[in-house]
């Protein structure tokens, strides 16, 4: 039970205040505008708490959501909510930023009003949300009847996040997996930590009400299948990956994937996320970056770093980026790389090499001399290690889809007539190696 | 369409100008002037004074316009009541609305409008709306059947709005009767688990930890914690469901910063509860250099807390990169996390000791301070091990300008005066600006000064007179100097008892200082997800007034998902108006089940509040159902009750005799010396040892609760969780003056065997709550059996015998009393001083048989044969026991050896 909701530009200035309860008052608009917006520091925490009253806040851009309360709620929902909030904001007027705020006001207040009724989170489905509440204000006067029932029992369907009747010349669908790679690896090569968070994005353009059913190359599922000869089995084992652990949109019935591990949902139109997942184990990694720093001297600096992808030979990863830390005192640095372009950035203390694209099963090379001031620092340069980042389309969880087959009882169409894409897309997270 | 030029209007006159907008004929004129005025609103000006002209604008069909009328009258009807009964009659007739979102928009409303006189009217259209046709209208009326309770609760019940709303509890539409599915887990399956302890039900909530809304998780986590406290750590489905908690949390840690703070302060409270849950998950709490500080700090908490010998090496050089980097606080707490390191694993000690080292070596100020303050910690839990590093702290001496770290300094020269050449010296420095140091330090600075002299006294008799005349003729500072002239006496009389005073040898500190308190742990785990978690506070510490108490009695709504339940079975004193609630944080809701007792504050005399109390234990006693169904454990201990006609009659005489033989054990039955039952660290300071007695016929618990906390602690009550055997105080806990601090009182608690039967485990198990201004604290204790057995307990000759034949063989149990040199009348009397009476005695080659009957306050017969070998070197005494209720033997086995061997 939220009691307000207040939303500020980065100045402090009241953009939107909507009170829910009585135990709210306008002193509390306040309140937060002195104690955390003017107080101009890092947030500590995103929930504080003046005068017994605790503010949940969040920034997007310049501005401030901030969800307020007397009551020991549920902290976890009402971020959930604001983030909802914010996702549902930007479905209907793009960027968060405080004209987009300003020009819409009339709007917000009335999505606050349906989605956080008497601070109780209500359905905030965007999808559904955009049937009753417009920009041009309700369009219930031209509405029939039926229409207006329909939207009725769809806000409060069983099945939230999908409307009836929906209709499409040409049923299609298309599967992103969209992954993120987190390395951090010693200078010998060796991996300290590794982890992929990769997410399964669907966009849906399916009529009626379809159930569909996802597969991947999951350990669990394929042991269970286990059948076939034993060549067979040991050879989709190989292929198969243990996924450390997965969430999964609404839509999923969780009941389901607890008991046989099979994902099957009705989804909601249009793009959303179906799944996440976190892998740690048999990851491959795209990129490995070989270091080689010495000292020559306390007045120079060598620094020979190798790249190696790692990847099939056919595929191009893009838009590399090496980031080579340098010390802070160094007054010069020269170059030399086989490809891409590389250039010493003073204001970051650290070289930047880039390739514009790279195959698979390759290795670059950069060498650079590093001409240091002198200095009387005592402390040593701690050498942070060397950042990289890429896109590319492959999966280094090894995470494949195997199927997404659609079909239900009153579709008129079949699981065939449906046109599927998937695509794979890899990118860098946290992606670095030691010197 | 751009709105945001409705927040630009300053000029002056707007409020007039806005008037005639607002009363003009053009719709689109009018439409721009309201908005105009809620621009206002939303800023903060005062804009009340339009409020006719508003309303006068609420009869139209333009849905965007009246719902900006709606929003005005929503933020200012509470100050124009009279006008807003103007608004009423739109309500009714939007309620008749053609269109449901209209029908809904005005029930939602109405509800907004926190006006009493308006209230009355809005019933007749709640009422309609709460069975309109539309499943959305119905949902927004139970929502404002809410609000309407939160402004009158009264006028709810009266309406009868319950019962109405009791139907849409088995709604066919699942928005009506849940909440929205996203947000809330629906109620029924989360309440499941609390009334039947049943692993398939664990199954449905399970799944639950993959809903891709953390709320949901977090809540699904709460469940099988609370659940798991019930299970025993030997069970396979424990370790299952540890595995399976791992990676839900870990996940956690990938969503939003916001979320992964609220996640990782669950997470601190989790792994308090049970590190084993994350104990192999070290590496995702690694900091990661974009997190926001407030992640970063709370990961740092966790890291300590997951410390072990195994992953030591790792921890350490995180934190010793984390020591480098550039956010203070940030710093100082890395520097910190190492020295608990070296506390909490031993092994990891020197290195810790030598990265601290490296870490001074720095010279960044406020790393070298803090890694002063804790090298000071690790010298008070490893003494005389690493003193060699004191030459560097000194080098840094004149670089502490903090008080913490000045401190500690101070107390590293004190302590170790003796192998520091120059302490004198070094002291000597500080005293020079004593006055403006702070007192922590002037404190410090006076007892190092005074171990110094008890070290060193040849050499600086001056100084210690300079710092005692300092501390007590100069200052304001009432303990400085009380401390100074408390020394100066000592020193004076008495230099060998300042010595052992001042120089004693100091306990260790402790490995976790910063530990939650279990019990406020334990409250905080039902808690989970919700704000109390994050704070790491019992929700009356932050919730205000009643409200939050009013919410803890609500009724089970376990039941309500059927639907079957009546407000009668609502707890007396719970306005079952709370109901309403249609909509509550499944949180919330959950924790307040679990929570039921455990906040709110016990009025009155304990006895009053029995029931309250009761739950409370129950709950901690891990027999959780018993708190909400309280069907599984409840067994009366024994059904059958043998042979209990006749036999006091006849035994009245011996009795008499028996008595007068004992002369010296008259006063009563055996008493065990005392032990502490509540230690002083479990009870925020209040220290609880006890025995139990049997005087003449009436049990009593002795108990002697000792404050050892620096408050006073007053309004002492108890309270006992139902037991095997119905022992229950027959009177409060008397305790009459205020227990200051320090000081002990002795209580003699007298206990009947009247109160509600439960059976334990152990069968001798007792499970007290004592209640004091500060808390409540729980412990259980194990009662000696003998307590029970009455003074009629001589069974009739025959009787015996023909009980003894009638009693099936396996209910014999046989025992071996070891060490027991007593003979058989020395046995005897001693047995029967405790109400173990001897009917007849034999001699079987050599062996002294002792025929032996008690009985239990709840009428359960005990046979016994002991059998004494006089000559025997082993002393061994052979016992046999006969008794209807087999499971009592083993407890009277016990009272036999302890009562013969004292």
């Amino acid at each position: 039970m939220t009691g307000g909701l207040f939303i500020y530009n980065h100045k402090g200035e009241v953009l939107i205040s909507r009170v829910y309860r009585d135990d709210i008052g306008r002193n509390a608009v306040d309140a937060f505008q002195v104690n955390v917006i003017h107080a101009r520091q890092q947030v500590r925490s995103p929930v504080t708490n003046i005068a017994r009253t605790s503010f949940f806040h969040i920034k997007r851009s310049n501005i401030w959501l901030a969800a307020v309360t007397k009551q020991n709620v549920n902290a976890a929902m009402v971020f959930e909510f604001l983030y909802k909030m914010c996702d549902v904001m930007a479905a209907y007027f793009g960027k968060i930023s405080e004209e987009n705020i300003k020009n819409n006001f009339v709007f917000i207040y009335e999505l606050l009003d349906e989605i956080l009724d008497f601070g109780y989170p209500q359905n905030s489905e965007t999808g559904v949300l955009k049937t009753f509440i417009t920009q041009q204000g309700i369009k219930s006067q031209h509405q029939t009847k039926e229409e207006q029932s329909q939207i009725t029992s769809q806000v409060t369907g069983q099945i939230g996040w999908r409307r009836e009747g929906i209709k499409y010349g040409r049923n299609e669908l298309f599967l992103d997996v969209l992954e993120s790679v987190n390395l951090l690896m010693s200078p010998q090569g060796q991996v300290l930590s590794a982890h992929v968070s990769g997410r399964v994005v669907m966009k849906s353009y399916l009529s009626g009400m379809p159930e569909c059913k996802f597969g991947m190359n999951d350990k669990i599922i394929i042991e269970k299948q286990g059948k076939g000869t034993a060549d067979e089995a040991s050879k989709s084992r190989k292929q198969s990956i243990a996924v450390d652990d997965c969430t999964f949109h609404q839509c999923v019935r969780l009941s389901k994937f607890d008991s046989e591990r099979s994902i099957s949902f009705i989804p909601p139109d249009g793009e959303f996320e179906l799944m996440r997942s976190r892998t740690t184990k048999d990851i491959i990694l795209p990129f490995r970056v070989i270091p080689l720093v010495r000292e020559v001297g306390c007045t120079k600096l060598e620094v020979k770093v190798v790249i190696k992808s790692n990847f099939k030979p056919s595929l191009l990863a893009q838009k590399i980026e090496v980031r080579i830390p340098t010390p802070l005192n160094t007054s010069g640095v020269q170059v030399i790389c086989m490809k891409g372009k590389a250039k010493y950035n003073a204001s970051e203390n650290a070289m930047v090499w880039k390739i514009k694209r790279m195959a698979g099963m390759k290795e670059s090379q950069i060498s650079a001399e590093t001409e240091l001031l002198p200095t009387n620092d005592k402390k040593k340069w701690a050498r942070p290690p060397i950042s990289m980042n890429f896109e590319g389309p492959f999966a280094s969880s090894c995470l494949k889809v195997r199927y997404l087959k659609v079909f239900g009882p009153k579709l008129n169409y079949s699981d065939h007539d449906v046109i599927k894409w998937v695509r794979y897309i890899g990118r860098s997270g946290i992606y670095a190696t030691c010197c | 369409m751009t709105d945001s030029k409705y927040f630009t209007t300053t000029k002056k006159g707007e409020i007039f100008e806005l008037k005639a907008e607002l009363n003009s004929d053009k719709k689109e004129k009018k439409k721009e002037a309201v908005k105009k005025v809620i621009a206002s609103m939303t800023v903060g000006k005062d804009v009340s004074a339009l409020f006719p002209d508003v309303v006068n604008c609420m009869q139209t069909d333009n849905l965007e316009l009246k719902k900006l009328v709606y929003l005005y009258l929503m933020n200012y009807a509470k100050s124009q009541p009279d006008m807003a009964i103007m608004a009423v009659n739109t309500f009714v007739k939007d309620c008749e609305d053609p269109n449901p979102l209209i029908r809904a928009l005005a029930v939602r409303t109405m509800g907004c409008i926190r006006v009493d006189k308006i209230t009355e009217y809005l019933c007749e259209p709640l009422r309609k709306c709460l069975k309109d046709e539309d499943p959305y209208v119905r949902k927004t009326a139970a929502v404002c059947v809410a609000k309407l309770h939160d402004i009158n609760a009264q006028l709810v019940e009266d309406q009868g709005f319950l019962d109405t709303l009791k139907d849409l509890i088995s709604d066919s539409n699942p928005m009506v009767s849940h909440c929205h599915p996203p947000w809330d887990v629906s109620l029924s399956f989360l309440f499941a688990p609390l009334e039947r302890m049943d692993p398939s039900i664990c199954e449905q909530v399970t799944p639950r930890l993959s809903h891709a809304n953390s709320a949901v998780v977090l809540s699904a986590v709460k469940v099988l914690m609370k659940f798991m406290e019930m299970l025993s750590k030997d069970l396979d489905y424990y370790g299952t469901l540890l595995k399976k908690l791992a990676p839900p949390l870990v996940t956690l840690l990938s969503a939003e910063p916001e979320l992964q703070y609220v996640a990782l302060r669950n997470i601190n409270l989790i792994v308090q509860k049970r590190p084993e849950i994350l104990k192999h998950e070290m590496k995702v709490f690694f900091v990661k250099y974009n997190d926001p500080i407030y992640v970063k700090l709370e990961k740092l908490d966790i890291m300590i807390r997951l410390a072990s010998q195994a992953n030591i090496a790792q921890v350490l050089a995180e934190l010793k990169e984390y020591a480098t980097e550039v956010d203070v606080d940030f710093v100082r707490k890395a520097v910190r996390a190492i020295g608990r390191c070296a506390i909490k694993v031993e092994q990891s000690a020197e290195r810790c000791v030598s990265t601290l080292l490296d870490l001074i070596q720095t010279k960044v100020n406020y790393v070298v301070q803090e890694a002063i303050v804790v090298i000071k910690d690790i010298f008070r839990k490893y003494p005389n091990k690493y003193e060699s590093v004191i030459a560097t702290l000194c080098e840094n001496l004149d670089s502490l300008d903090e008080p913490e770290a000045r401190a500690a300094m101070i107390w590293i020269v004190g302590e170790y005066a003796e192998r520091i050449d120059n302490a004198d010296e070094l002291l000597e420095s500080f005293l020079e600006g004593f006055h403006d140091e702070s007192t922590q330090v002037q404190l410090q600075l006076l007892t190092a000064i005074v171990k110094l002299f008890l070290k060193k006294p040849t050499e600086t008799q001056e100084l210690v007179q300079q710092v005692l005349s300092l501390a007590t003729q100069d200052s304001d500072n009432p303990d400085l100097r009380d401390r100074g002239y408390i020394y100066w006496r000592l020193l004076s009389t008495d230099p060998v008892a300042a010595k052992e005073v001042v120089l004693a040898e100091k306990p260790l500190i402790s490995e976790e200082t910063d530990l939650i308190e279990p019990t406020l742990l334990d409250e905080l785990i039902c808690y989970i997800g919700t704000l109390a978690s994050v704070y790491h506070k019992p929700p009356s510490a932050f919730v205000e007034g009643g409200r939050g108490v009013v919410h803890k009695s609500l009724p089970p709504r376990t039941a309500s998902n059927e639907s079957t339940e009546s407000p009668e079975t609502a707890p007396a004193g719970a306005p079952p108006g709370e109901q309403p609630d249609v909509i509550p944080a499944q949180g919330d809701l959950l924790g307040d089940l679990l929570n039921l007792d455990l906040g709110p504050p016990v009025s009155g005399p304990p006895l009053a509040t029995s029931s309250v109390q009761m739950g409370a234990v129950d709950l901690l006693g891990g027999g959780l159902d018993s708190l909400i169904g309280g069907t599984n454990f409840v067994a009366p201990p024994t059904a059958s009750v043998p042979a209990n006609l006749g036999a006091p009659i006849g035994s009245g005489l011996s009795d008499l005799f028996d008595l007068t033989s004992g002369v010296g054990t008259l006063s009563g039955s055996y008493v065990a010396p005392r032990a502490v039952w509540l230690p002083a660290m479990k009870a925020k300071g209040l220290e609880i040892s006890g025995t139990f007695t049997r005087q003449v016929g009436s049990i009593s618990m002795d108990l002697q609760l000792t404050n050892k906390a620096l408050q006073v602690m007053t309004d002492f009550a108890i309270q006992f969780n139902r037991n095997s055997f119905s022992l229950a105080p027959t009177a409060p806990l008397q305790v009459h003056a205020p227990l200051s601090p320090n000081q002990t009182v002795e209580i003699s608690l007298p206990l009947s065997t009247v109160g509600s039967v439960m059976k334990m485990e152990p069968l001798n198990n007792l499970q007290v709550a004592v209640k004091n201004n500060i808390d409540v604290f729980y412990f259980s204790t194990l009662y000696p059996l003998h307590i029970l057995f009455v003074e009629d307990g001589k069974m009739d000759r025959q009787m015996f015998l023909a009980t003894w034949k009638d009693i099936p063989n396996e209910n014999e149990a046989q025992f071996q009393i070891r060490d027991c040199p007593l003979n058989a009348e020395a046995a005897s009397s001693k047995l029967q001083s405790s109400n173990i009476f001897t009917i007849a005695k034999r001699n079987v080659e050599g062996q002294d048989m002792l025929y032996q009957s008690l009985k239990l306050t709840n009428g359960i017969w005990v046979l016994a044969e002991l059998r004494i070998q006089p000559g025997n070197p082993s002393c061994t005494v052979r016992l046999s026991l006969k008794c209807r209720a087999p499971e009592v033997s083993q407890h009277v086995y016990q009272a036999y050896e302890t009562i013969l061997k004292n």
